[in-house]
């Protein structure tokens, strides 16, 4: 019994882990599959994450503050648009612009506005996304593993956790069963063709990014609000770039994407719930390995056992209409 | 002869100088990558550079770093204005105190949490190993399963010596106690990762930990929230952090760095300045436990009587908590 309730923490803690990362991932989907490329994930977290920390502080709501999250997201992936899509910049030129401004301008506004370091005020809990009890948890608690799969896993999430993995079928939907997600795929492999049709690629494009920018606002907002009480500097710590890394190793397709963002959580969830702990015949492994295997595990995979990963046609290419 | 007249006049220039600074002496405070608003150990900094400016009049100027490359610039920016004493805290800046306290020979330095052996800098280090010996009893004695925790921040041996001292005292208070340790990471990001820490917190909660205390700076609010929500008890660190979440903090073991400024900066004041190491322990009020209206309920005055005991073995010398750092072992 005591092993089964283990791996059950082990999985709600590969959950919580999972969730920032399957948002961003799906995020950077959108933007990518649309032909830009965006390695700006991180920096819109962060800039979502301290919005959500400060709104939610202010103004005394998990609402507002995912608004906040969300709205300031949105605004930085159109800034990245606007260099990229308008103007035409190298897009990991702007994404890495969009990670450094995002990192000094939330640790600077946070202590220019709440002199505390950097750091939000610490969230009361009717401030933040409190853990959801899903219905009959408790009466099924004592079911040996039907039961406890329900209670501890799925059960005592917050509600951005069931919308992160409702979003992985409709993104599936929107991008493969729409003509809106039709035409964002047609406008990354081929542009040209696209633009023959009659579809702007840039508008297109855009709206891409928006979705990009609304993801990473969740991403973000979840970490600061539900995940912890507020916003430290640098909360996300490359949690955007183990994403994007997350999506590379999917193949640019959303089913994948959530499975790859669960193993990457789960191994975090181990190395955590290993530290310390002595194992049959291995004896206590060093904090360090613990840490480093996640980042082992994505360069061995990506080096070779996934096979090749084609990257949409005509991502990191600015469309320049013939004239 | 010319040569000879500038430098009589540079001298006497330089002594004049002196005379001034022994007379108000213009200190200031570089701090360590938490921010003087971390509510733990910077912000013990600035509470006694505040208290010393408040009693003296003296104003003090502060910097807080944002990166690691900043620490020189701001110690070299410092001493060239002619402050002095500059106190580094943290033991990360000490590469950077001995070389900007070689360039200015005549600036009297302070740093806090390591040893640099320089001519004119204060080494100020705490006996933390004593502090956590006590608040280790306090955690074991409150734990209802005998199972407590320990969540450090940066592995390296200062933290280690938190955590050795911490499993003494549980051992101490109950030869059966089981002690689960973890280290959030071993680079600087690991005094910042709040969701790391409240994930280390949570699965020692799980593993049947009723307490958890934190060495871990920023990273420890994470536990302590974790603690909190799990209704269990967390234990602060360096500042008294039984106010953040009232009835869910057992205690905080004191590190009392506010002294440490203040002392330091009285004693320059006073043309007292002492180059050298200060180790200060239980017996020195450099450490402690923090027992407020927030935890009064939590602690039993069987809990109170047998730390006081304690405290005073400690002082007598009757109890030697063995130091991590003397040789990177922990015998408990």
């Amino acid at each position: 019994m005591e092993s089964l309730d283990t791996i059950a923490q082990v999985l709600a803690s590969t959950i919580r882990l999972t969730i920032p990362l399957l948002f961003a991932c799906l995020a950077g989907l959108y933007s990518e599959r649309s032909g830009v490329f965006d390695i700006g994930l991180e920096g819109k977290m962060l800039v979502a994450a301290f919005a959500a920390g400060a709104a939610a502080a202010v103004g005394h709501s998990p609402w507002l503050g995912l608004l906040a999250g969300v709205g300031t997201s949105v605004a930085f992936a159109l800034l990245h648009g606007f260099a990229v899509i308008t103007h035409r910049g190298d897009q990991i030129v702007s994404g890495v612009a969009v990670n450094i401004i995002a990192l000094g301008l939330s640790a600077q506004l946070g202590s220019t506005w709440f002199g505390l370091g950097g750091q939000t005020p610490q969230l009361q809990p009717e401030e933040r996304f409190l853990p959801l009890t899903l219905p009959g948890a408790d009466a099924v608690a004592g079911v040996p593993v039907l039961g406890q799969i329900y209670s501890q896993i799925l059960s005592g999430h917050s509600i951005l956790v069931y919308f992160a993995f409702a979003m992985v079928p409709l993104t599936w939907w929107v991008l493969f069963r729409t003509r809106f997600g039709l035409r964002l795929r047609a406008v990354g492999e081929n542009p040209a063709a696209a633009d023959t049709a009659g579809v702007s690629v840039n508008g297109m494009r855009y709206a891409a990014v928006v979705c990009c920018g609304v993801l990473c606002g969740f991403a973000g907002t979840y970490l600061s609000i539900a995940q912890s009480a507020g916003f430290s500097r640098s909360m996300t710590a490359g949690k955007g770039f183990i994403a994007l890394a997350a999506l590379v190793f999917a193949k640019w397709q959303p089913v994948p994407a959530m499975w790859a963002c669960l193993l990457f959580g789960f191994l975090d969830a181990v190395a955590i719930r290993l530290q310390g702990t002595a194992l049959p015949a291995v004896g206590i492994l060093p904090v360090q390995l613990m840490q480093a295997v996640p980042y082992i595990l994505t360069v061995a995979l990506l080096a070779g056992f996934i096979g090749r990963a084609t990257p949409p046609k005509a991502g990191g290419v600015p469309y320049v209409k013939e004239r | 002869m010319l040569t000879r007249t500038i430098i009589a006049i540079t001298a006497t220039a330089l002594m004049a100088g002196a005379a001034i600074a022994a007379d108000k002496i213009k200190p200031a405070v570089v701090y360590d990558l938490g921010g003087k608003n971390d509510k733990s150990f910077n912000q013990g900094v600035f509470d006694g550079a505040t208290k010393f400016q408040k009693e003296t009049g003296i104003k003090f100027r502060d910097f807080e770093i944002q990166n690691d490359s900043q620490r020189e610039q701001a110690l070299r920016n410092f001493a060239s204005k002619g402050f002095s004493p500059i106190l580094a805290v943290g033991f990360s800046q000490a590469q950077a105190v001995a070389k900007i306290a070689d360039e200015f020979p005549k600036t009297q330095f302070g740093i806090i949490d390591m040893v640099v052996d320089k001519p004119n800098v204060a080494s100020i280090v705490f006996k933390e190993h004593e502090g956590s010996f006590l608040v280790g009893m306090l955690a074991e004695m409150a734990a209802k399963s005998g199972k407590v925790g320990f969540v450090g921040g940066m592995d390296i041996p200062l933290i280690r010596r938190f955590a050795c001292g911490y499993v003494g005292g549980a051992k101490a208070a109950n030869p059966k106690a089981e002690v689960f340790q973890n280290m959030t990471g071993t680079t600087g990001a690991a005094w910042n990762d709040p969701v790391k820490g409240g994930e280390l917190a949570k699965a020692q909660f799980a593993q049947g930990a009723d307490v958890v205390y934190h060495a871990a700076g920023g990273t420890g609010v994470g536990v302590l929230q974790a603690a909190a929500d799990a209704k269990k008890l967390g234990i602060g660190v360096d500042s008294n952090q039984n106010g953040m979440h009232p009835g869910s903090v057992l205690t905080s073991m004191l590190k009392r760095v506010d002294v440490a400024a203040y002392t330091l900066f009285d004693a320059a004041k006073n043309g007292k300045f002492k180059a050298g190491v200060q180790a200060l322990g239980l017996a020195e009020g450099g450490v402690g436990w923090a027992l407020d209206k927030n935890n009064k309920a939590l602690i039993t005055s069987e809990m109170q009587k047998a730390v006081d005991t304690a405290t005073a073995d400690i002082k007598s010398g009757k109890i030697v908590v063995h130091d991590y750092m003397s040789d990177s072992k922990c015998p408990y």
